[in-house]
């Protein structure tokens, strides 16, 4: 009886399944302050274990858990592309502990990342579509990772035309200002890059919110769909924007955030309704959100 | 199938036998309730109790658990990494649970163990765990498992069920699992037909006993939104003070916090039953908190249970009938009543 239904722990399969909970170790490779009030900093990590780094299969959209030992974890979002090789990014807002703990640390530390976890934007629908991309503040980072993915010489094709509304505070205040310049230059992506406001006689880029640039700038939703990532004030705003150009609802993309712990619906915090924003999403479209309680 | 009988003396003897091939959690008489402990260091198990004031879920989710380990001594090579820790999942047997608790480790099981992510912590103690259930001759008043998908005599999880016959116990088995356990237990004889039949009078009558009832029916095809939105919330939370105690007393509420301790130079990552009723559970590190309202938190709790589980996994809902948070809510809110609230009876 005992062989046909072992009760034994030790010989179970479970033994053969890489602990979900458990951080690869990695090394803080370069740490880059990317604004003016130094608040966000682009830290970028290099796996110990070389063979991590393939365990590390990420799509942009997706997020990890960076881990402190003594310190916890927070869920972040992957900033590089998988186009990029030899390390992964993001890029922290100094918040609570772990963020203010972890902008103190030097390049040449070691610490986790655990995933990569949540959903993706939808690539496989965006193929052969015009790509909107609408941005602000400091959550463009998994936009970052999207653009370069996207305009990487074995991805373009896939994608018609690629534009993005990306805006900020103030100049000072744009993420990856030096990537912007260049994307500025090229013919194979339509940027506006904007600030709400500014008093830099040097700044040639628009001035205004990122709704009222998207209004302006955004010509038309036919075979498009469009990704929205930033602070809830200025999707709140974008969204009629968007629907007024004529986006429907299911190609309307957002990326949501909550408190997270697991990172992979079990700890049960960041749900909303019967989806765990860290597990289901974090990329809903509008039409899934509406069906949605609107707890976030 | 194995059907034993054994004289409630040698019950106990035979638990005790026992203790070199498994770890046996028993119920414990401690003051005015019982609790799952385990068997050891002289303690007697007690099987006189309608329920343990907690289900033994800390079992398999300890309500504090170690999950890594790691040194931050900058002189040691594996400074800073989180490593695995040594955990003990050999065999391991809860004798005397409700049939009630044992549903609750099925409904959960779901969140622990699916096709994407599996707790291996979770997923390995059950693993290793034999489940003994006790049937109800006599359930409480707030008892209403027969609504939710058992029943005093209820088999669902188990591997092998008890009934108290008087002088006696009726132990059959249900499982390979349980066959194993009881075929490893001393004292125990043969139980005839007549036994047998006498159990299953009992399971009538105790069936019988069970006055509350609970509609859920209607629960899967209520639209989500309608029932957020209900009028009634205001009044099912006013009297709520956030105490959380419905949290820890239920066998199916599972959430949990991450948190990190350290001691001088050697730390651990550590979990910690948490729970929906707290206002820090949902709080963002920017100060947004989706779930600040009293309201909001306990919509939340019978939301998850009698609905977003329902729709999420076509199951449930995700409550045994126990009876413990009705029994031990402060300020008397029913989930019975709230059962009758959602479905619209």
């Amino acid at each position: 009886m005992e062989s046909i239904h072992p009760i034994r722990g030790e010989n179970k399969i479970m033994s053969d399944i890489r602990n979900p909970y458990l951080p690869y170790p990695v090394r803080i490779d370069k740490i880059v302050t990317e604004t003016e009030d130094k608040n966000l900093k682009t830290f970028r990590f290099v796996f110990l274990n070389p063979e991590d780094e393939g365990r590390f299969a990420y799509t942009p959209g997706q997020f990890a858990e960076l881990s402190i030992a003594g310190k916890g974890e927070i869920p972040i979002g992957i900033a590089s592309s998988p186009t990029e090789k030899g390390f992964v990014t993001f890029t922290v807002n100094k918040v609570g502990q772990v963020t203010t703990y972890l902008h103190n640390m030097k390049e040449g530390e070691v610490m986790g990342i655990r995933g990569p976890l949540g959903n993706w934007y939808p690539w496989e629908k965006m193929e052969g579509k015009n790509v909107v991309i609408v941005g602000g503040g400091f959550a463009f980072t998994t936009l970052r990772s999207s653009i370069v993915y996207m305009l990487h010489p074995d991805n373009r094709s896939r994608f018609k035309d690629i534009t993005v509304v990306y805006g900020a505070r103030s100049p000072g205040m744009l993420l990856y200002k030096g990537e912007l310049a260049t994307w500025e230059q090229r013919d194979d992506i339509h940027m506006h890059i904007t600030v709400d406001s500014t008093n830099d006689p040097n700044w040639k880029y628009n001035t205004g919110f990122v709704p009222t640039i998207t209004e302006q700038k955004i010509k038309s939703a036919d075979n498009a769909i469009a990704i929205v990532c930033g602070p809830p004030i200025m999707i709140k705003f974008t969204q009629p924007v968007l629907e007024k150009l004529g986006f429907p609802p299911e190609r309307i993309i957002l990326s949501l955030e909550m408190r997270m712990k697991c990172g992979i619906g079990i700890c049960g915090r960041c749900n909303i309704g019967d989806q765990y924003v860290c597990k289901d999403g974090p990329v809903f479209s509008l039409a899934q959100l509406k069906q949605m309680p609107p707890e976030y | 199938m194995m059907n034993k009988t054994f004289k409630k003396d040698d019950w106990a003897k035979a638990l005790e036998g026992l203790k070199d091939k498994f770890k046996v959690y028993v119920p414990v008489k401690e003051g005015d309730f019982h609790n799952f402990r385990l068997l050891g260091n002289g303690r007697k198990p007690n099987f006189e109790f309608q329920n343990t004031r907690l289900s033994p879920k800390s079992v398999i989710l300890p309500q504090s658990e170690r999950m890594f380990e790691y040194s931050l001594e900058e002189s040691k090579e594996d400074a800073h990494i989180v490593k695995e820790v040594p955990k003990d999942f050999s065999p391991q047997a809860i004798v005397g649970i409700r049939p009630c608790d044992a549903l609750a480790f099925d409904l959960v099981r779901i969140n622990f163990d699916n096709p994407q992510f599996q707790d291996p912590w979770w997923v390995r103690r059950m693993e290793s765990t034999t489940l003994v259930g006790f049937a109800c001759n006599d359930p409480c008043s707030s008892c209403f498992c027969t609504s939710v998908g058992t029943g005093p005599f209820g088999e669902r999880g188990l591997d092998a069920l008890m009934v108290d016959l008087g002088d006696r116990y009726l132990v059959r088995s249900l499982t390979p699992k349980g066959e194993t356990f009881l075929a490893k237990l001393e004292f125990g004889t043969e139980a005839d037909d007549a036994l047998i039949k006498k159990a299953l009078s009992l399971a009538g009558e105790a069936e019988k006993k069970i006055t509350s009832k609970v509609p859920t029916d209607r629960l899967r095809g209520k639209v989500v939104n309608e029932l957020f939105n209900a009028p009634f919330w205001e009044r099912v939370s006013f009297a709520c003070i956030n105490c959380g105690t419905c949290t820890f007393l239920c066998p199916t509420c599972w959430c949990f916090d991450i948190q990190d301790e350290v001691y001088r130079k050697e730390g651990d990552r550590i979990r910690n039953w948490d729970a929906c009723m707290f206002p820090l559970f949902t709080l963002h590190g920017s100060g947004h908190n989706p779930r600040d309202k009293k309201l909001q938190r306990v919509r939340q709790r019978f939301m998850h249970k009698l609905k977003y589980y329902v729709d999420k996994y076509g199951n449930g809902p995700a409550c045994v009938g126990c009876g413990r948070c009705v029994q031990h809510c402060p300020v008397n809110i029913d989930i019975r009543e709230v059962f009758h609230l959602m479905n619209g009876t």
